[in-house]
């Protein structure tokens, strides 16, 4: 169960590099974890501290202006690398509830949805524009709609996009609900096809 | 006449427990493989709704990632390790699922130990919460990563929610030279393709130089298929599987074995079959392959030069290419041969098996590991260090310099103590060079198990061949 994702309204923070994986996302050193708390602290740690563990001020998720900001924008291939769920953990326990890319791999976007943190895979023209926009405004939104499947540069009609998600896990995200429920609604056929397998 | 089919599609119709219409297939699970880092928050997300493990004859867990390397006795690196590790052998008595714990004489990495124990065969879908899970696909078994929801929903109902991936072929012509091998090829194919080059597709792995590889560079090759951003790799079982698997422990014995090697007989790609895209490389062009930047895709032959930003594309890429160069620690255009090397690791899933350590044993037997330079061995199973002890491998590493370590992830994920202090150079048989994976500022360069031994005895990347003299 996650928090239903209907529409957001908000700042957003950008990070300008594509192939972000999940090692960066969430140092492998943060996973002796057997829970799920406290995994936002650990988000981005090596890019967000120094090696002397001070704070990198210039690190775009460290500036002032990155209070409050529920988005992230971020280049191509955002979340390859490992399978490791702490990854969008670590997103939604620091705050964020959707990740603006170019593109995703895989397995951080089904992750990613599990967890109510929406993946939404924008087109070039319109990052350019949200990347352009934030550097000129500090204070810029974004708009998504996922029920309409819109993103936008908030307050224009002009830089928006149609974004393209699963119908299947898009109603599980705007109910907040996961998918275990509807496997276990469907054991019945598993057990028919378990009585036919061979291997 | 049936539509002919690939090799995945043919795994993938036979594991469709049921496909209703808008939502993605309910697909079965044969084998679900289990370990420390990525099982807690799946096993208490079953206890806080009552659940219990369907199948736990279908799932089996070690323990890896965060593993001592040095001798048993020793204390796990650090309370929190020792606390997963805890948890997992509590989840997996309170669960009744097979736990290959740290003291079991089948104790390996979960990618190295599955193989090993018969548990992965032909045909079979076998996921696990790890990314490299796509190595047992070299079985032609559909096998890939999952996140920790999804360990849970195999955990409850033995099943998950997929929707079907494009298929790509990477067909691989002509045949590898001598010093060049599986680690090569793939790096060469990511090099071409890209880490996001496969995104969204299955890979089946097909043409000569795949048939002649052992089942060990067939494992390595689809091992690194996530580096390219694929859902799983696959190679069509053939003669060389079948004498592989034959008498494992969990294999099929006697006439169920002559049964079970009839029908993987049909899992093949059937002429004329589609694939959504297609990719070749000739091996015969191949050279030894590392990487000089931080991802497994910035990858050149051994004899090239590391890139220079200016000639980039794009400004995109010249600026990805400018930070990985400065965290690389690598000037442009310098050539990749010759640049200092202080620590040597081999293992991993993608590199820890007697091919891969005979390999190796072959740069170094009669020398030593270079002055300055730490040399890490470190088996991907017990049952590999055993045999490689029998064979007389660990000789050779001790007696070169390196350390000979016990079985695990150990320095390819960094999680029990074996890393690298920052700045410092390695090069590595393992799978990823992201900025930090093998220990935080720690420089990767990742090459074959040939080349990291060629490294080791050098103190410098080294082109293996040139150490080979006239051997075969």
């Amino acid at each position: 169960m996650s928090e239903p994702f209907t529409t957001l309204d908000s700042p957003y923070v950008v990070l300008r590099a594509d192939n972000v994986d999940t090692d960066q996302i969430i140092p492998a050193r943060f996973l002796k974890v057997t829970d799920k708390a406290g995994l936002g602290d650990a988000l981005f740690a090596d890019w967000r501290c120094r090696p002397d563990g001070t704070p990198d001020p210039d690190f775009p998720l460290n500036r002032p202006e990155a209070k409050g900001a529920h988005v992230l924008v971020a280049g191509a291939n955002f979340g390859c690398g490992s399978s490791r769920e702490h990854a969008p953990w670590a997103l939604v326990g620091r705050g964020f509830r959707a990740v603006v890319a170019l593109s995703f791999a895989d397995i951080f976007r089904q992750n990613a949805m599990k967890n109510g943190l929406l993946p939404v895979e924008v087109p070039l023209g319109l990052h350019e524009v949200l990347v352009a926009e934030r550097a000129r405004d500090p204070a810029a939104r974004i708009a998504i709609d996922l029920a309409a499947q819109t993103v936008a540069l908030a307050g224009s009609t002009a830089a928006s996009a149609r974004f393209e998600i699963d119908p299947f896990a898009k109603e599980c995200l705007l109910h907040g609900v996961d998918e275990l429920g509807y496997l276990l609604a469907r054991l019945p056929d598993i057990e028919r096809h378990e009585a036919t397998r061979i291997s | 006449m049936t539509t002919p089919t690939t090799l995945f599609e043919k795994v993938w119709a036979d594991h469709v427990v049921r496909q209703d219409e808008g939502a993605p297939a309910v697909l079965y699970v044969d084998v679900h493989l289990v370990h420390e880092v990525t099982s807690p928050q799946a096993f208490d997300g079953l206890r806080a709704r009552g659940l219990r493990v369907r199948r736990p004859d279908r799932t089996v867990a070690t323990m890896d990632h965060s593993t001592p390397t040095l001798p048993r006795a020793l204390a796990v690196v650090d309370p929190q390790a020792d606390a997963q590790l805890r948890k997992l052998r509590e989840n997996c008595a309170e669960f009744g699922v097979q736990l290959y714990a740290l003291e079991s004489a089948q104790q390996g990495i979960v990618h190295v130990i599955g193989p090993e124990l018969g548990l992965t065969q032909p045909g079979r879908t076998i996921v696990c919460g790890d990314s490299h899970t796509s190595t047992h696909g070299a079985f032609g078994a559909l096998a890939f990563g999952i996140g920790t929801s999804e360990v849970e929903h195999v955990l409850a109902t033995q099943c998950l929610l997929q929707r079907k991936p494009k298929t790509l072929e990477v067909r691989v012509g002509g045949k590898l030279g001598p010093g060049v091998g599986a680690k090569d090829l793939i790096l060469a194919l990511i090099a071409k393709i890209g880490t996001g080059g496969a995104t969204g597709h299955v890979i089946e792995y097909r043409g000569p130089a795949i048939e002649a590889l052992d089942m060990e560079g067939r494992m390595t090759v689809c091992n690194m298929s996530i580096e390219a951003g694929a859902r799983a790799g696959m190679i069509a079982p053939d003669a060389t599987t079948f004498a592989w698997l034959e008498g494992r422990p969990m294999a099929p014995s006697g006439n169920a074995w002559h049964e079970a090697v009839a029908r993987w007989r049909a899992l093949r790609t059937d002429d004329g079959a589609l694939f959504d895209a297609s990719v070749s490389l000739d091996a015969s062009a191949l050279e030894p392959m590392v990487t000089y930047g931080t991802n497994p895709g910035m990858g050149i032959p051994v004899t090239g030069t590391v890139p220079r930003p200016d000639e980039a594309p794009d400004a995109s890429s010249r600026a990805a290419l400018a930070k990985a160069l400065e965290y690389m620690g690598l000037a442009p255009g310098a050539p990749i041969a010759g640049q200092r090397v202080n620590v040597v690791f081999v293992g991993s899933c993608t590199n820890s098996r007697m091919g891969d350590l005979r390999t190796a044993a072959r740069i170094m037997r009669g020398r030593r590991v270079a002055p300055g330079v730490r040399m890490l061995v470190v088996p991907g199973s017990k049952d590999v260090k055993r045999r490689a002890e029998a064979e007389g491998l660990d000789r050779v590493f001790r007696d070169a310099g390196a350390e000979w370590r016990e079985s695990g992830c150990s320095m390819c994920i960094a999680m029990n103590g074996d890393q690298l202090a920052p700045g410092e150079v390695a090069v590595s048989t393992s799978n990823r060079n992201f900025e930090g994976r093998q220990g935080r500022g720690g420089r990767t360069l990742l090459a074959s198990p040939l080349t990291a031994a060629a490294a080791a005895v050098t103190g410098r990347v080294t082109d293996p061949r040139t150490l080979m003299g006239d051997a075969p």
